[in-house]
């Protein structure tokens, strides 16, 4: 554990890293998604085909791709470090499943509710905003937080362009201590620290929702 | 299942489980003690007929892939079958070289785990690294350097110590501590390997490449918009590298070099590799008598 | 736009897709692999045996939770600290597989527990065995329910046979960056190339998918 003790801080500053770039992604994936989610259902031909074509460009290409894309092609006009083009590639990337959670849950609430809320004067955005979304997040929340946990778990694909994040910091102390077993258990452990609870608050919620039902 | 014979059946499974997972660790910890004890590299060799030599797929001029027969290629590889060549005569024995391809973070784990036998991988001999791995005698006069755009009005490494600058290298390189050293101010962003640095600063991702000369201007013969600036930072001769204390192989290798280096193979190899690189001195490089 | 295909000279275009090879080699032996020990630990956990589905289950997260690229790596370079040598291409195979039947674990115990408990009784009643129930009746229509989860875990495996370039596995992405560190005008176009080739795949997948949904439906 002296290994922990000398590389401390470095550890720390990756953590730090790991989470900054989760967090911005998270927000950045879930107004995307959320956006691609509504195009897919509303009565337009265009935008429907629109998100489909978004969702499922998204879906089917590694993270890993699109990381590269921005790193080294994208950055080449727009000016960015390995940092943002990584939390770009992550917030494209998991918005196309957002999109997808957000999409069942929205399909989830019956359809005559939108209607009924037609009928009362509210125009597509209102109702979708007032009646359909709050009822559509909750019943995608469990699927929402299987998804954070995957982004979480995803942002070590930062360490492939320089992002200064645990699995970086991770590599860059394995390759001076030697002692690559120690270092990836202690990486491993602070990736624990953050998914873990999540995926037991998960699946309590999972249940909670199971025995309403 | 009834109750009871679940209940029964998930004890016994639990004891079951629990007691592989105790003994798998007692023999992981007995394995882990057990390959700390020495492993005659020179023993292991002899008995494969083979020998494992980690060589770069991303570095031009040493061990670059070739996409045409998918195996590397550079001056790394083709000394690594001559001493292979040599140390088969040397032995008596009949040795054929096989590659595996490492990174600069990888290698020395992968000697580590015996995965390779030895690396010819544009590696610097360094005392911190001689704690842990076994050196031949140097077989490359190298020394860091910088390399940046023509147009980018850097010159030199205190050009570079300013915050705004971003100095790219590769990880497990000694390039980082030396520019920490020189340039206090400027930052480093490592990367994996020679090519994506290369091409991260092609992005602006950073404003210069820090590592070997030779390496560099390897990079520089491909991409004429750069040039390598600032003189030698610091000196620093690659080493084949050997697990540690292999004392035997190293013996035998060095041999091997001794004789490719007096009967003028050495010199071939560096001529044919060198040679047509502008910026560096072939006089320098190849060794005389 | 010549400029743009010169990237993909035929000894280049070759290299690719050798490399593609090993992405499809690696995939098609992991899925198979974590179907059948997904599903084994998915039965467990969904049994719910007395301490021994909990203590699985504790495990399971535990590697869910973690990101595969940190379980390539330890494969490859850690594990062999304890005498266990892969070659890279096995390295690949056995930390993606570890990896994806613990994500498939959690959907095979989801998809059985979606069944009714009325049909175990039933068949119990008809005199089959646990095992037998398990086999010829709950399973198969609990991979129905599965399907779409499944596939989508599928998908994500071939993708993520990507991050395996990290330990220098010879597969598609690794080439690709090999190809475009010949000349920084390839970036583009390759990385183009490599984007369709893996939507091509795994739309491909997807579609598979659908068309068994809709036969099984």
């Amino acid at each position: 554990m002296t290994l922990l003790d000398h590389y401390f801080s470095v550890f720390l500053q990756g953590f730090g890293h790991t989470l900054l770039a989760s967090l911005y992604a998270l927000v950045g994936s879930l107004i995307l998604g959320t956006f691609f989610a509504i195009m897919q259902v509303t009565t337009s031909k265009v935008a429907r085909a629109i998100g489909n074509i978004y969702v499922q460009v998204f879906r089917n290409i590694p993270l890993l791709i699109i990381t590269l894309f921005f790193y080294l092609a994208v950055a080449k006009v727009i000016k960015m470090t390995g940092f943002t083009a990584g939390t770009i590639a992550l917030t494209l990337y998991t918005s196309a499943f957002i999109a997808e959670s957000v999409r069942a849950g929205i399909l989830s609430i019956e359809a005559g509710q939108m209607e009924g809320a037609r009928a009362n004067g509210l125009n597509f955005w209102q109702a979708m905003r007032v009646i359909v979304l709050p009822q559509a997040f909750r019943v995608a929340i469990p699927s929402l937080g299987n998804q954070f946990i995957n982004l979480v778990k995803n942002s070590s694909i930062l360490a492939f362009v320089g992002g200064l994040d645990l699995m970086y910091q991770g590599n860059l102390v394995a390759a001076n201590s030697f002692d690559t077993f120690t270092t990836y258990i202690i990486v491993g452990a602070f990736y624990l620290i953050i998914t873990l609870p999540l995926s037991y608050y998960i699946q309590y919620l999972e249940g909670q929702l199971k025995k309403k039902a | 299942m009834e109750k009871a014979k679940k209940r029964r059946f998930g004890i016994i499974a639990t004891i079951i489980l629990i007691l592989a997972i105790v003994f798998g660790i007692v023999w992981a910890q007995n394995t882990v003690s057990h390959n700390q004890k020495h492993q005659d590299t020179l023993a292991r060799v002899k008995k494969s007929g083979k020998i494992v030599w980690g060589v770069k797929a991303d570095t031009k001029l040493f061990g670059l892939m070739d996409t045409k027969t998918g195996s590397s290629e550079g001056f790394d590889v083709d000394l690594a079958k001559a001493v292979t060549k040599q140390m088969s005569k040397q032995l008596d024995e009949k040795l054929t070289p096989s590659f595996v391809t490492v990174t600069t973070a990888s290698k020395v784990q992968l000697l580590k785990n015996t995965n390779i036998d030895g690396v010819f991988g544009v590696m610097t001999i360094t005392p911190e690294r001689a704690k842990i791995v076994d050196f031949s005698q140097p077989y490359f006069p190298a020394g860091q350097s910088l390399l940046v755009k023509k147009d980018s009005g850097i010159n030199s490494i205190q050009d570079l110590n300013d915050p705004s600058k971003t100095v790219l290298v590769v990880v497990g390189t000694t390039a980082a501590q030396n520019i920490k050293k020189f340039a206090p101010k400027a930052k480093t962003i490592a990367l994996q390997d020679y090519a994506s640095a290369m091409q991260a600063m092609k992005s602006g991702q950073g404003q210069a490449i820090s590592t070997d000369n030779a390496i560099l201007y390897g990079l520089a013969s491909e991409n004429p918009d750069y040039h390598v600036v600032g003189g030698t930072l610091t000196y620093g001769p690659y080493g084949a590298a050997f697990d540690h204390d292999q004392k035997p192989m190293v013996k035998q290798v060095d041999q091997a070099l001794d004789t490719l280096k007096a009967n003028g193979t050495y010199n071939q190899l560096i001529k044919k590799w060198f040679g047509q690189v502008p910026g560096l001195d072939l006089n320098e490089l190849e060794v005389h008598k | 736009m010549s400029e743009f295909f010169d990237a993909f000279t035929g000894a280049n275009l070759g290299y690719l897709m050798d490399g593609l090879g090993i992405t499809v080699g690696v995939s098609v032996i992991s899925v198979v692999l974590s179907l059948i020990i997904g599903s084994i630990i998915g039965i467990i956990l969904f049994e719910k045996l007395p301490y021994f589905s909990s203590l699985v289950g504790t495990l399971n997260n535990i590697v869910r939770n973690l990101p595969l690229l940190l379980i390539i790596f330890f494969t490859y370079f850690a594990l062999p600290q304890f005498g266990v040598h892969l070659p890279i291409f096995w390295a690949t195979v056995v930390a993606m597989t570890g990896f994806q039947s613990a994500m498939l674990a959690e959907i095979v115990r989801g998809g059985l527990e979606a069944v009714d408990r009325g049909q175990f009784e039933g068949a119990r009643a008809n005199g089959l065995s646990n095992m037998q129930t398990m086999i010829h009746i709950v399973l198969p229509q609990a991979y129905k329910k599965m399907i779409p989860p499944i596939i989508s875990q599928l998908i994500s495996l071939v993708k993520d046979t990507s991050l395996a370039s990290g330990i220098v596995l010879a597969e598609l992405t690794y080439r690709g960056q090999i190809v475009y560190a010949q000349n920084s005008n390839y970036i583009v176009p390759v990385l183009l190339f490599m984007t369709i080739v893996y939507f091509l795949l795994n739309y491909g997948l997807s579609l598979i998918a659908k068309w068994f949904d809709r036969r099984l439906a």
